[in-house]
Parts: C-alpha cells; sequence; structure tokens
C-alpha cells in the first residue's frame, strides 16, 4: 500500500481518537458539574465530623435545584479567595436570625441573614474561621453538599449530625 | 416488515447515540467556553439595551474561558451570579478590583476600601443605579416596573455593590443582536468612576522609594 493510504488511516483514527476524547471529557465535565465530585478535607475546622485528610463525596444536584437546607455540610469557594473552598455546615438560611454573641457575653447580639445568603459555620468552633468572622456567604458560591465520607474506611458512610447545637431552630 | 423494524432500530440507535454527544458537548461548552444570553434592564445604558426594551434588547456574547482563573480587568462588563438570587445573573461593569480605594454613589459608606477577593461593580445608568440596601418595590420607571426580581433570568438592575470573585460569570465580549449593533465590547471606565488608589500598588511604590 501506498503513503497516501497509510496517512490517510492514521489520520482518520487520530481524528476518531480525539473525537472520543472530546466526547468522554465532556461526559466527565457533566458528571463532576451537575452530580458530585470527590473532595479531599484538610483543616481541623469541621472536626469531629470531618478529620483532616479525609476523602468525601459532595454532590452538586441540591445545589442545582436549590435544596440545601439548615445542617447540611457544604463545600463553597471561599469569599475572600476564590481558587480556594471552605467546607461548614449551614446553620442558618435567608431570613434567620443569628446569636451572634458568645456564650460568656452578657450582651446578646443577633445578626439576620440577608436574602440569598446562608451563614456557615465549623463543627469545631473554637478553630474556625467561619461567618464568625467573615459574615454570611452568598448562596451562589456554594459548590455541592456532602453526603457521604469515603476515607478513611473505617469512617466510611454518612456524616453525624452538628455536635455544636448552633443550628437555628425553625420559627413557627 | 423484518427490514422496517431493522431500519427503525437503527434510527432509535442513531438517535440515542447523537443525543449523547450533542448533549454534554454542548452543556460544556455552555458552561466553560461561550454563553449568550438577552440583557434586560436599563441600568446598563447607554452601553447595552440603549433603548430599552422598545426595540428588543440585546444579545451579548458572555465568554466564560478568559474568567476561568477569575481574572477581571477594571472596566469590564461582566455577568455576575447575584449575591441577592442564586438563580438570577446581573450584567455590570467593574468598577474597582480588590485593594482599591474608590466614592461610592448612593451606597452606605462614602469611601470605601474593596476587600481582597471582592470586586466592584455598577450600572453604567447612574439615574437607576439603587443602593443594594434600598432595594425594594419603589419602582419609578415603566420599563423598571415590568423588570421584576422574580421574573426575570437575565436582568441588569441598578445595584452597584462589592461582590466576591467566586461569583463572577463570564465577560461580555461581543454585542450580536440587534445586527445594527454587532460591536465588540471595549473596556472602559468612566474618568469620574475611575478608582481613587489602589492599596497594593502604591505599598509597592513606597518600597521601591526606599
Amino acid at each position: 500500500m501506498d503513503c497516501g493510504d497509510m496517512f490517510r488511516r492514521v489520520l482518520g483514527k487520530t481524528l476518531g481518537f480525539l473525537g472520543y476524547t472530546v466526547q468522554y471529557g465532556c461526559i466527565a465535565h457533566c458528571a463532576f458539574e451537575y452530580i458530585g465530585e470527590f473532595v479531599a478535607c484538610s483543616g481541623p475546622s469541621m472536626e469531629p465530623t470531618i478529620t483532616s485528610h479525609d476523602v468525601v463525596f459532595s454532590e452538586r444536584l441540591s445545589r442545582h435545584l436549590c435544596r440545601i437546607e439548615k445542617g447540611d455540610i457544604v463545600i463553597a469557594k471561599s469569599p475572600f479567595d476564590p481558587h480556594m473552598n471552605i467546607c461548614k455546615r449551614v446553620i442558618g438560611l435567608e431570613g434567620d436570625k443569628i446569636c451572634t454573641s458568645g456564650p460568656s457575653d452578657v450582651f446578646k447580639t443577633h445578626q439576620y441573614v440577608p436574602k440569598g445568603h446562608v451563614w456557615l459555620e465549623g463543627d469545631n468552633l473554637r478553630n474556625s474561621t467561619d461567618s464568625r468572622s467573615y459574615g454570611p456567604v452568598p448562596y451562589a458560591l456554594i459548590r455541592g453538599r456532602v453526603c457521604l465520607k469515603l476515607w478513611p474506611p473505617h469512617n466510611f458512610g454518612a456524616l453525624n449530625q452538628s455536635p455544636t447545637g448552633r443550628i437555628v431552630k425553625r420559627s413557627d | 416488515m423484518a427490514q422496517q423494524a431493522g431500519a427503525g432500530r437503527r434510527y432509535v440507535r442513531a438517535f440515542v447515540s447523537g443525543f449523547f454527544v450533542a448533549v454534554p458537548v454542548t452543556v460544556t461548552v455552555l458552561d466553560r467556553f461561550a454563553y449568550v444570553a438577552r440583557v434586560e434592564g436599563a441600568s446598563m445604558q447607554p452601553s447595552l439595551n440603549p433603548e430599552g426594551n422598545v426595540t428588543g434588547s440585546d444579545v451579548v456574547l458572555l465568554n466564560r474561558w478568559s474568567v476561568r482563573n477569575y481574572q477581571v480587568r477594571r472596566g469590564d462588563i461582566v455577568s455576575v451570579l447575584s449575591p441577592k438570587n442564586p438563580q438570577q445573573k446581573i450584567i455590570k461593569r467593574v468598577i474597582a478590583l480588590e485593594g482599591d480605594f474608590i466614592k461610592t454613589l448612593g451606597y452606605k459608606n462614602r469611601y470605601l476600601k474593596v476587600p481582597d477577593g471582592h470586586f466592584w461593580i455598577e450600572g453604567d445608568h447612574h439615574g437607576h443605579s439603587l443602593d443594594s440596601n434600598s432595594f425594594g418595590p419603589a419602582l419609578r420607571t415603566p420599563w423598571r416596573a415590568r423588570c421584576s426580581v422574580k421574573c426575570c433570568v437575565w436582568c441588569s438592575h441598578g445595584v452597584s455593590c462589592q461582590v466576591s470573585l467566586g461569583l463572577v460569570h463570564g465577560r461580555a465580549s461581543h454585542i450580536i443582536w440587534p445586527p445594527n449593533r454587532w460591536q465588540r465590547i471595549e473596556p472602559s471606565i468612566p474618568p469620574e468612576r475611575m478608582p481613587l488608589l489602589n492599596w497594593h500598588a502604591d505599598a509597592t511604590e513606597d518600597e521601591e522609594k526606599d
């Protein structure tokens, strides 16, 4: 066979390969963007629920359908550095009244969560920079809801409820 | 009969495989590369929608690839996920980046420094720029009354405020409809809205002088 044939065959195979790569790349993008992603957490702010170097699965559907609820652990983009992600628990939704004074303060101060924002706090209240320092976070910065812990294997499974008792009760 | 069933099955298979190629590729292109959107509202006049909704709204091409690293420039027109309503996107001009000192119009603080990781957006039409605190039902002009928060998916409400860089959606690069308004959108800031000084730039100048 001559060079023309071989060239055409190689070109055809390369284009086919590229086509498959593009197609599967796009399917992967859709899966990570709309279904869920794997996240490796670091830092002490969510102990004991999530410890440093744990791997969790965060699903994206709740965020796109606006079904994030109080008590959910979410992954969000940091309001002060969009390249960094933060992993915190949702304490209050828009319109909730949050108690911002410490437990030992005499005068209690409150703050209302504005429209379109959420109030995030870590489970390890003593060692967590969260909405208590930088204020409410826009809902649109939330990336996904953590639903499953994958690593370490002896801790596999769903995540625990909040140990802090800070979640705003539903006001009737 | 068997031939028709075979042909029918072939069409179904072709349709399904075409569907599984077209949908992910389209979604990926819209999420990562380019997005097309219609601008509603009057707060970006005269740059966008110069005649309001009378002759039809402008349609802009949003470049999502250029903001993948959250790099915006002063003077760009960008689309941003609204901090007040996560399902709505607003289109505004970037006036100042992190570290800039600016003089605000109609905001609660007269002067402010844009915090880290945030940038300051404003609509071009200052008569419509409502303070984010005074956002409410006091709509005074007829075409604003048609543009309510709940129904518009794309709406350039009069809002001037600081937004987190993580909310940036895309940079408006071209106006593609109506055809008599085809143009490339150039970054520009009105001279009276330029930032007064930049904290980080001035700090490095001082170090060089020493």
